[in-house]
């Protein structure tokens, strides 16, 4: 049986409100935190390994000890709710079914960073969840969580929802900072790192929902605990939020020591590929992260069985690996299209690129034309290649991860599916038809014999 | 006093000691040449301007003294501060020239391309840009975007197509003037400069923002189809203005002032702002105390027919750049065949034409 840290108590009628949340359990870790300093909890987070569940990964620790602490200046916390990746659907499920729970996590949190205003900045479209995150935090404030020199400890802290205005750019740290101080949501030039310069050029740091939901564990039952769990430098509980054509779609709670194998195909989590088909390809964090076949998805180039971890889904890097990211599990089966798929991302970046800086302003408009072709039928040979060249002159080259966002799905369909594209440009009509099908991108990969 | 401890920084193999808090593209400046990246957002002038555009990315070999490790992705030169024994290399890069190549391609992507009619040809940076650093033709084969045309205002013509979005029209309105009308509207490639409501744009500063456009975005409407700039003659001019300092670029054609400017210095920046007044209103020469003709570089259009450079400057560069063969390095002149000094164009009757500067002249 899986471990459950966050979603432990998530079947409980009524856990979504204060007292019944409270009564399994609730608020032990304030009450833990508030015995401890500041610095102790950071370095309970340090010890734990949790690392950043927004999708880049980075150590959670770690970024809080970055926290720049000048004299009288203000420090902020902030919640980054803007979850918007196509495919990532977790911390809507958290925030909706768990509500007190991020709230502890929040009030732990911002102790520790000695934020006294908190803020989650939560997206427009999440119209309904901003009610009941308003609800818990009025409660929380009702039982003396909040406020005022809670549980007389002399810290005040205060948590207020800001709604966005449904952008997918303003999950990026810097744009979601210059939307909450009501500016345009384009991304900031770094330096200066929100640590330094945030909020109202205060130092800031800017969280996922479901990382500041683990910072409760992690206080409940220690940093050493917590890193106990999982494999590697991929501790703790992970959610995932499988999507596609599996029989069982939805949230997962997983350890990181899962292969990717049965995750797919066992009862306890997706539940195998729909309607008996078979798997072909498989986006396993999120919309940006690179699609991987079927064959290099269950196995690494090396021959090892892939699992659900940071480093074993990275392993190969971009040319055999994809990445964790956010979490969004996408399964595509025999069916789907891969050629559609990418344009249908290459649409999404386009639509979603702030228009600040030219390649990515420009390259993803680019990008989505040619792949409109080339799904249709009219595409070039050439155009392969031409891809090829824009997504490598966008990524790297932006101001914000956006750009790579935006070049990473394109290569990684080009790299594993040439084929599928080739097909589609030498059968124009028959593309118009049906599909390229499965293809060989389940057949086993040849591993070369280690050497020596 | 102790002396202000200098950061040594090597650009392209060229040493120059800075201040702490430098960029590395002011820091190239220092050094000036090729060397310099191209800048199309930035503006020195204007606070918070530049890592939009993407063209003056460089690559950082040597971080610091401290701590060697190369940065892992181009920089955008104009906001990234120089560290001590930091190691910069722009054109030696290729991997610089071929990201520029791209940036290039993606700004002219959507140009409409129509310099023959546009007022900024002549003076344009994305033709500069374009010329050195550009390939011949683009791979782009759809239609280029079009806007609604928006009207703001008498003085300003909005041509939002030949928009690159640097932003710099938007500081400008920021910083020089107390209430900004304008700015960008919408998100991604729809994103457009705009007044939203159909408002005019009528600070008294607010003329500026035609001198810091680097394309023909906003040009001057009292100009507008007037002459060609490369016809019209530079002069330096000043007078005694109330609300600016009154130093200001004339561009005569004979006796007739056709347009004020801004002076502008070596990269193209404004020196000082001018007011509305001094713009648009002051089109005479009785307005002005001239101060001489304005020295242009040798290598604009701009200085074709007017003035004679005695000494042809020599690349002093090319031999201090060691390793790579910089490919930028050459000289317009060399490339036109229409900058004949022996033609005067003030002594041409009417409008000038092509067949003015052809060599074996049709009599």
């Amino acid at each position: 049986m899986a471990i459950k840290l966050l979603l432990e108590n998530a079947h409980i009628e009524g856990i979504r409100s204060y007292d019944v949340y409270r009564k399994h359990g609730g608020y032990r870790s304030v009450e833990k935190a508030f015995k401890m300093t500041p610095d102790e909890i950071v370095e309970e987070v340090k010890k734990s390994g949790l690392r950043g569940r927004g999708g880049a990964g980075f150590p959670t620790g770690l970024k809080w000890s970055f926290l720049a602490k000048p004299e009288g200046v203000p420090r902020h916390l902030v919640c980054n709710a803007d979850e918007s990746e196509p495919g990532t659907f977790k911390d809507r499920y958290l925030m909706e079914f768990l509500p007190h729970l991020l709230i502890e996590g929040l009030i732990v949190s911002s102790f520790a960073l000695n934020s006294n205003h908190t803020y989650i900045y939560i997206r427009g479209e999440y119209a309904w969840i901003v009610d009941i995150l308003d609800q818990a935090i009025a409660e929380a404030k009702n039982n003396g969580w909040l406020g005022k020199n809670i549980l007389g400890t002399g810290f005040d802290c205060e948590i207020y929802v800001h709604r966005g205005a449904g952008a997918y750019i303003c999950g990026e740290e810097t744009a979601l900072i210059e939307s909450l101080e009501g500016k345009r949501g384009n991304p900031r030039i770094k330096p200066p790192f929100p640590a330094v310069q945030g909020v109202w050029m205060r130092p800031t740091v800017v969280n996922n929902v479901e990382t500041l939901a683990a910072v409760v564990p992690i206080i409940n039952n220690g940093g050493e605990a917590y890193s106990k769990i999982g494999i590697g430098k991929s501790t703790g509980t992970k959610l995932l939020s499988a999507c596609g054509n599996i029989n069982k779609p939805g949230i997962y709670e997983i350890d990181m020591t899962c292969s990717v194998e049965e995750f797919i195909y066992s009862d306890e989590y997706c539940g195998g590929i729909a309607k008996g088909k078979k798997l072909k390809a498989c986006i396993p964090g999120g919309s940006s992260v690179p699609i991987l076949p079927a064959n290099l998805l269950l196995k690494t180039a090396k021959g090892e069985t892939r699992i659900m971890s940071y480093e074993s889904l990275a392993d190969g890097g971009f040319a055999t690996g994809s990445m964790m990211g956010s979490g969004g599990f996408e399964v595509l089966d025999e069916d789907q299209c891969v050629v559609r798929h990418t344009m249908s991302l290459a649409r999404f970046y386009n639509h979603e690129s702030c228009g600040q800086c030219s390649p990515c302003r420009e390259g993803t408009g680019w990008m989505y034309k040619i792949l409109k072709n080339l799904e249709y039928g009219k595409g070039k040979m050439s155009d392969i290649d031409l891809l090829w060249d824009i997504q490598r002159k966008i990524e790297g080259n932006t101001i914000c991860p956006l750009g790579d966002a935006a070049a990473w799905p394109v290569a990684a369909a080009i790299r594993h599916f040439r084929d599928e594209f080739e097909w589609h440009v030498l059968n124009p009509d028959e593309s118009q038809k049906r599909n390229y099908g499965l293809a060989h991108y389940a057949d086993p990969i040849h591993v070369p014999a280690a050497v020596g | 006093m102790s002396e202000v401890q200098k950061f040594k920084v090597t650009i392209d193999n060229i040493a120059v000691e800075v201040a702490p808090g430098t960029t590395i593209l002011n820091a190239a400046r220092m050094i000036g040449g090729d060397v310099t990246p191209p800048a199309m957002c930035y503006y020195s002038k204007l606070q918070d301007s530049g890592g939009k555009c993407r063209t003056c990315l460089v690559e950082v070999s040597k971080g610091s003294e401290k701590d060697p490790r190369p940065m892992p992705k181009l920089v955008a030169s104009c906001r990234t501060t120089v560290m001590d024994g930091m190691e910069v290399k722009n054109i030696t890069s290729d991997k610089v020239l071929d990201a520029r190549k791209g940036v290039v391609e993606f700004l002219l992507m959507n140009h409409p391309l129509d310099c023959p009619v546009c007022d900024q040809a002549g003076e344009c940076d994305l033709q500069d840009l374009s010329y050195e650093h550009g390939t011949e033709k683009t791979r782009y084969e759809f239609d280029r975007r079009t806007f609604e045309k928006e009207d703001i205002g008498p003085y300003i013509q909005l041509h939002m197509t030949r928009c690159i979005l640097c932003f710099r029209c938007v500081y400008t309105a920021d910083q020089l003037t107390n209430k900004r009308q304008h700015g960008i509207l919408d998100r991604g490639e729809h994103s457009e400069i705009s007044t939203y409501l159909s408002k005019s744009l009528d600070n008294e500063f607010i003329g500026n923002v035609i001198d810091v456009c680097p394309v023909g975005a906003l040009t001057d409407k009292t100009f507008r189809f007037k002459n060609r700039v490369w016809f019209t003659k530079a002069v330096d001019a000043h007078r005694d203005c109330p609300t600016c300092s009154g130093k200001v670029r004339l561009w005569m054609r004979g006796e007739e002032v056709f347009r004020v400017t801004a002076r502008k210095d070596q990269w193209g920046e404004v020196e000082e702002w001018i007011c509305n007044d001094c713009r648009f209103h002051k089109k005479e020469t009785k307005d002005w105390v001239i101060e001489g003709p304005t020295k242009i570089r040798r290598s604009s259009v701009m200085s074709q027919n007017h003035y004679i450079n005695e000494v042809v400057p020599q690349p002093e560069l090319i031999n201090d750049v060691i390793g790579k063969n910089p490919k930028l390095l050459f000289d317009i002149h060399s490339e036109s065949d229409v900058n004949r000094p022996d033609v005067d164009l003030s002594k041409i009757e009417g409008p000038a034409h092509s067949n003015d500067f052809k060599k074996n002249k049709p009599e």
